[in-house]
């Protein structure tokens, strides 16, 4: 059978008509980068980590359709050097101190830095004030870590069907809101059943009594292996 | 840096710990019985290690901390002006780490609201001229001055310690494989 491909750093990837490039590159197992993109929701483009040059110019492969003679590069060092940098920018963009975060170890921001051998932000940091929102009894959201991904967002929109969360504000002004009266999580829709509570790729949206207890040192997600390694087992088990 | 020949140079290092837990030091000292394979090829300069207080020219400094106080800053710029090669050592050293909790509370605050004096309750700050003033943030040690290199960890485990030490001895570039490599 005669089969439709691109190419991804010059070897042939099948697709079907509609599919992404990361689609595509997921399901013949070649890993691309990505933070907001998640299976189960509409692509958004975002983050940019999952930029890659089609036929030589930058475009987001959650986002972009493959299409047959494509000539796609995933792994080369300019993109790696980017996602690097785009990684750094997140991190001094919100307050992530790793050292004191319960999601350190399942983090996939922190899971990129690894693959891309961050060693330091390299940037001067922001340190944001950013508060707490500790007012819901089994949910807290940590806004110092956001990395305004939209997964929430999307997940209680599209799955939830609440609209609890939103993004106001625009460039570095950027930030997560909740929808409720008083702006608190307490007083918004939220249960800690829905899709939204459990979709945060960092430590941002945490659900209360669960601190570190989830996985020790040693044998957390990013620990027994890299972020590119897992990914596809990952979230095919998370969407189940 | 030489590390040959009959008349060993040794490469000299110092260290220093500023807004930090120590553990970076301690993890040093976890790379256990390589310390003697360590003292081959190294001597200290100015280090919790030898008590010299003040470094001379030398060829690494490892700084574990953030800078909090206007001594860290004296300190940093010291090592700056004597080492050839900078590493920031731990998280607090790279990004500020724990101590930089304090970043979004004005400083005045904090000591009024630490420093009280027990009968009456009224502020009573420390104000000896011996201790150094804080600065209004904890900053990142690549804030205040050039880093060569960054070992991150909270704290960099014994092996990570090593594997970059004696890449920068060496005279390779250092580099951490996945497992070496963690930020808590």
């Amino acid at each position: 059978m005669a089969e439709t491909t691109f190419t991804i750093d010059e070897l042939p990837i099948p697709f079907t008509s509609g599919q992404t490039i990361l689609e595509a590159a997921k399901a013949a197992g070649i890993y691309i980068p990505h933070l907001c993109y998640h299976p189960e929701f509409q692509a958004h483009g975002g983050c940019k980590m999952c930029t890659v040059m089609v036929n030589g110019k930058p475009q987001t492969a959650c986002t972009h359709k493959a299409a047959a003679e494509q000539e796609v590069e995933v792994d080369t060092p300019e993109l790696n050097s980017m996602r690097r940098t785009l990684v750094q920018m997140m991190f001094i963009e919100g307050n992530h101190f790793c050292p004191g975060c319960e999601k350190s170890g399942d983090c996939q921001l922190q899971a990129l830095a690894y693959e891309y051998e961050m060693l330091s932000p390299h940037f001067v940091e922001f340190y944001p004030h950013r508060d707490i929102d500790a007012s819901h009894p089994d949910v807290m959201i940590e806004f110092n870590r956001c990395v305004l991904c939209e997964l929430c967002v999307r997940a209680s929109r599209d799955v939830d069907h609440k609209e609890v969360f939103a993004i106001a504000g625009r460039g570095q002004n950027a930030k997560l809101i909740i929808n409720s009266p008083t702006g608190k999580l307490g007083d918004s829709a939220l249960a800690v059943t829905d899709r939204a509570a459990h979709v945060c790729p960092v430590g941002a949206i945490i659900v209360k009594r669960v601190g570190f207890a989830a996985s020790p040192i040693g044998e957390r997600k990013y620990d027994r292996g890299s972020i590119s390694a897992e990914v596809e087992t990952r979230e095919t088990s998370e969407a189940l | 840096m030489t590390t040959g020949g009959q008349d060993k140079v040794k490469v000299r290092l110092a260290t220093t710990s500023l807004a930090g837990c120590f553990g970076c030091h301690m993890s040093f000292l976890d790379i256990d019985e390589r310390l003697f394979e360590l003292a081959e090829l190294a001597e200290f300069d100015r280090s919790p290690l030898t008590d010299i207080k003040h470094c001379g020219p030398c060829d690494i400094a490892l700084i574990e901390g953030g800078v909090c106080n206007t001594d860290n800053v004296h300190v940093v710029r010291e090592l700056r002006a004597n080492a050839k090669i900078l590493v920031a050592v731990g998280a607090c050293a790279i990004n500020g780490g724990l101590p930089a909790l304090r970043n979004r509370l004005p400083v005045d605050d904090i000591l009024t609201r630490v420093y009280r004096d027990p009968n009456t309750g009224e502020p009573c700050v420390p104000n000896s001229p011996e201790l150094p003033l804080p600065l209004d943030m904890v900053y990142p040690v690549n804030e205040i001055v050039r880093v060569d290199y960054s070992l991150p960890g909270c704290p960099p485990s014994g092996d990570a310690v090593w594997k970059f030490l004696t890449d920068l001895i060496l005279g390779r570039m250092p580099r951490l494989e996945y497992s070496l490599l963690n930020y808590d």
